[in-house]
């Protein structure tokens, strides 16, 4: 008994604790306000436009680890999983939460091509607040180590002889990165292959070291360990030459193998904040970001995973956004995805 | 044998002082996280996994395996004390735990559930210790189509768990499968089934909202009901000798935890299975075997023993694909996989070359936290048995809370409260009306694995449904599910030829 | 009882039909090469949904089911009385939630329910009130970093958050 009224008054205590300092909320706000640059007063939802466990998930982890290792930001950044409908869910959030100072989203190419698929969100991505871009990742052209494939060369070949019903190209959902890059392999060489849609690119790596499929454009953190292990091999890197460097660069890009320009293709990472946010709070994040994108942990990580460094902020942000959304326009069209 | 050397040199980074305290501490985290509905390993490894910048990489995969494992632990106890499942790696203890609670048997379900899991824990860890690589190789044999022969496997085995009103036993799987394909057509990629246009149904509806709706506030709700508001759920006696003699009632089942212990582990190795699949069938296949039959689902602790060896046998077989091929098994071993790249570890089939210090400690930790979570649990069944002497009308707004809470927590979307509400309430009408929810529970779980894994397999092959049969492991799978379909059948048969 | 079964019956019928209504939005029927359309399934669940309810009503009509057999009132009075208090609790909880956030409808709800329904002394229900959001402020918000909603009383937790994060 004597227990239970010691706890009591413990409570009662803590309840005391905590009305006293709501009563005392609204003075402290506002004194503070005036003083210095706009600073986040409670958790920042870190929103990802992906579901858990995916490459873009992981990545916004990472991030996060990195804001929190190094205290970048006095309140915590939490991340939320808003992956459903290839990340309109996340978009029709962020649309909504206008003007919140509390809310940020990181992005990948979904950005774009989420919205040009499903014009029923009404999303404009213009309208977002820009906030940094902090590199973009690569593609590359993979098969089994066990094949006699070596060149990009003998893979056309070996396609055109499989033919279109037995060659089985993996990848992530219709319409995303992965079927887009496919569709340009086809159109450049003029074959056809069985495109196999997976969850996500970790799933599509496994099924092509399983052989249950032929090839695949995964990135290359996707692959990494399997092509350390000597299980798989890159045949073409769809990047511009001399951009990546470290172990992926010694991959040859389309260009270098004289198959012209235009075999490109990024997943931009970017991270954005909702639409009509105060410049103050805009330059409060893009400071956060700064520092991230300048810490030896990021730095460390494109160079690992064969990311191409680019920070990018403001204007020219929102100039390259639409800028890339026009180009995914083009793409699902000549793809058949939109009209 | 070098394996010994290097399970040796493991156990002395485990039980380094910063190491050992971490496992202690992780295991009484998970512990409670665990118990808590809604919240699973999941959101524990997820929650915590920045904390773990603090430390060296292989003391923070060391804790985050204690959490892991705590958390699973810690399952089944509001799957048993509640009746709610935490996760879905749980929700085939509520079968019998949940009975064995209500008949004041709280104590001995909660022990053997604590029992099985370190049996089933610790005889994957060992099975992990000996034949790590050459499993990671047969892992990757499994494409879409082996990958649907298991989840016919799965609902083949749980097939028996629905009442005696066929129409209602279907109409409830069906429910479930119609629920699990909510969200996205991940083949072409188009937004599906988004009722009345509500954003919140883009992310599909969560197997937990549906979980914790029927089995948190519909069966407060039928308590209530039932009981006329104000009875006292179960009284249960706590003493040292009533534990002591549960564990020892416990050797009747030891066939059904080895049993559950190797068909967990070997399903939880299957990459994108993860430990739920394992606990149904582990559950389905002792309900099968077993002599008695009918004592199944009233409170048979077998029924419990089963799915929770299986389960912590099935955590840790999904470790070995996250570690020896960089593919997690389950949402779970997905996050760790991101800690580690945030460590700076490259997961894969190089790990076990580059790393041996790394991957020996944390095998070691893990023997290490599965006896520290049986004994922690022990510890703490009287303290849980606490709650249950708490009046009812206290206990049910307590519930009702943690329900909403947890409910939010996972998809922090209103939402989704609304919907767990809908379905506690419309949960609880149906229940009355003898509907078996079960099934549907279960089916939201296994549906979107088993639809996305048949559409790939048939567009693997244009269409036709050779596929299954040609591929030799996907053959001798669905030959093994067409006679768990039939063998009740025929069983059927016979007792109704005998009954004439 | 009786009734009720009919009633269940009928609606999820008509749920089922609406089921498959829906699923018409994405391709039902075979594609072929690909297998499935993306609402094949959904629409065919629903018309199994479809069946079952229709044989529910069958075994209905022939008095089969034990419900259909059963003359016992669905709910007593006392039980109608007492379910619609736990929802009907439960509602206005949830829907507050919106307007004042989970601190305050967490010790509404726990008044509610202990004074009127459990009929508990104040000091109980007093101390649970008290309690449980401050439990639920330290675990949920700042051990598990998960934000609860809170409404318009959000900005009262600026401070808070200042001194424990």
């Amino acid at each position: 008994m004597a227990e239970l009224k010691l706890r009591l008054s413990r409570r009662a205590w803590l309840l005391g604790l905590a009305t006293g300092f709501i009563a005392s909320a609204g003075t402290m706000a506002t004194s503070e306000d005036a003083l210095a640059a706009w600073e986040p007063r409670k958790p920042v939802e870190f929103v990802i436009m992906a579901g858990k466990g995916g490459g873009a998930d992981r990545l916004a982890r990472f991030i996060q680890g990195i804001i929190e290792k190094h205290n970048y930001s006095p309140k915590p950044f939490v991340p939320v999983n808003k992956g459903g409908g290839s990340g309109a869910e996340a978009l029709r959030y962020v649309r909504d939460k206008a003007g919140d100072p509390h809310v940020i989203m990181a992005t990948l190419n979904s950005y774009y091509t989420t919205p040009l698929r499903n014009p029923g969100i009404d999303v404009d991505i213009a309208k977002f607040t820009p906030v940094a871009r902090l590199a973009e990742d690569t593609f590359q052209l993979w098969v089994h180590s066990d094949t006699d494939i070596k060149t990009v060369d003998d893979y056309v070949k070996a396609v055109k002889e499989a033919g279109p019903q037995s060659w089985r190209m993996g990848g992530t959902g219709k319409g995303q990165e992965d079927s887009l890059v496919t569709g340009m392999l086809e159109k450049k060489f003029g074959i056809k292959m069985t495109y196999v849609p997976f969850k996500g690119g970790g799933t599509v790596a496994k099924q092509l070291i399983g052989k249950h499929i032929n090839s695949t454009v995964n990135n290359p953190s996707e692959q990494a360990g399997f092509w350390d292990a000597g299980k798989s091999r890159a045949l073409a890197s769809f990047t511009p030459k001399g951009k990546l460097s470290g172990k992926f660069g010694n991959i040859p890009t389309f260009e270098e193998l004289g198959y012209g320009t235009d075999m490109v293709y990024y997943m931009q990472r970017s991270i954005v904040a909702p639409p009509k946010t105060e410049p103050d709070v805009q330059a409060f994040y893009v400071g956060v970001f700064e520092k991230v994108y300048k810490s030896a942990e990021w730095q460390d990580y494109l160079q690992k995973k064969g990311l191409i460094p680019g920070w990018l902020t403001g204007k020219e942000l929102t100039a390259y956004f639409t800028k890339e959304r026009e180009a995914h326009r083009k793409l699902l069209k000549a793809a058949g995805e939109i009209k | 044998m070098e394996i010994f050397q290097f399970l040796a040199d493991g156990f002395l980074i485990a039980f380094q002082p910063l190491n050992f305290a971490l496992i202690v501490f992780g295991c009484t985290v998970g512990l409670f996280i665990g118990a808590m509905p809604g919240l699973g390993s999941v959101n524990g490894v997820a929650i915590l996994l920045p904390m773990t910048f603090l430390v060296p990489p292989t003391s923070a995969i060391i804790f985050l395996g204690a959490l892991y494992y705590g958390a699973m632990y810690g399952g089944a106890i509001s799957s048993i004390m509640l009746g709610i499942p935490g996760a879905s790696t749980a929700v085939a203890t509520t079968f019998d735990g949940r009975p064995l609670a209500l008949q004041g048997k709280a104590d001995s379900a909660l022990v053997a559930a604590a029992t099985a899991s370190f049996v089933g824990g610790t005889i994957s860890v060992a099975l992990f210790t000996a034949f790590a690589p050459p499993l990671a190789e047969a892992a990757l044999a499994f494409g879409p189509p082996e990958e649907f022969a298991l989840m016919m496997l799965a609902f083949a085995t749980f097939i028996g768990l629905g009442g005696d009103d066929i129409p209602k036993t279907f109409f409830s799987i069906f429910i479930g499968l119609v629920f699990s394909a909510v969200g996205l057509d991940i083949v072409s990629g188009d937004p599906r089934l988004i009722f009345f246009d509500l954003p919140g149904f883009y992310h599909g509806i969560n197997f937990l909202v549906l979980a914790i709706g029927i089995y948190g506030i519909g069966e407060m709700l039928w308590t209530i009901e039932t009981n006329k508001g104000d009875v006292i759920i179960s009284q249960a006696k706590i003493s040292f000798r009533r534990i002591m003699r549960a564990i020892g009632a416990l050797r009747h089942s030891i066939r059904t935890m080895l049993m559950g212990s190797f068909l967990g582990y070997f399903v939880g190795i299957l990459p994108a299975a993860g430990a739920t699949p394992g606990s149904l069938m582990a559950y389905g296949v002792a309900k099968t075997v077993s002599k008695d039959p009918d004592s199944y689902g009233k409170g048979n602790v077998d029924g419990v023993v089963a799915p929770e060896a299986a389960n912590n046998a099935a955590s840790t077989g999904s470790m070995l694909p996250m570690l020896t091929l960089g593919i997690p098994g389950s949402p779970t071993t997905a996050i760790l996989l991101g800690g580690m790249v945030i460590w700076g570890l490259e997961p894969g089939p190089m790990l076990f070359v580059n790393n041996t210090e790394f991957v020996w400690g944390l095998i070691a930790s893990l023997y290490a936290a599965n006896l520290f979570a049986l004994l922690i649990n022990l510890a703490f069944i009287p303290a849980f048995l606490m709650v249950l002497r708490m009046p009812f009308t206290i206990l049910a707004p307590v519930i009702f809370i943690l329900c909403i809470v947890g409910g939010y927590a996972p998809t922090k979307d209103m939402h989704d409260v609304w919907l767990m509400l809908i379905f506690g309430v419309v949960g609880y009408l149906m229940r009355k009306l003898d509907y078996p929810l079960a099934p549907g529970v279960l089916a939201i779980v296994l549906g979107p694995l088993a639809e996305s894994s048949v559409r790939q397999s048939l567009i693997m092959s244009h269409g036709s449904f050779g596929i299954f049969v040609e591929r030799p492991i996907s053959a001798v799978i669905m030959a093994i599910t067409v006679v768990l379909f039939v063998l009740p059948i025929v069983k059927l048969v016979k007792r109704r030829r005998a009954e004439l | 009882m009786r009734m009720a079964e009919l009633v269940m019956a009928v609606c999820l019928a008509i749920f089922s039909a609406g089921i498959m209504w829906k699923s018409t939005e994405l391709p039902i029927g075979w594609i072929p090469g690909e297998g499935p359309g993306g609402g094949a399934f959904s629409f065919w669940l629903g018309a199994g949904m479809l069946v079952c309810c229709i044989a529910i009503i069958i075994r209905w009509a022939r008095r089969r089911s034990p419900p259909s057999r059963s003359t016992d009132p669905f709910m007593s009075p006392k039980a109608l009385q007492l379910f619609l208090l736990g929802a009907g609790s439960l509602t206005v909880m949830i829907g507050s939630i919106h307007v004042v956030g989970v601190y305050i409808a967490i010790p509404l709800f726990l008044v509610f329910y202990m004074r009127i329904m459990g009929k508990h002394g104040w000091g109980v229900t007093g101390a649970l009130a008290a309690g449980m959001p401050v439990a639920t402020f330290f675990f949920f918000e700042i051990a598990l970093k998960i934000t609860l909603p809170k409404g318009y009383t959000e900005p009262a937790f600026y401070p808070l958050y200042d001194i424990f994060l």
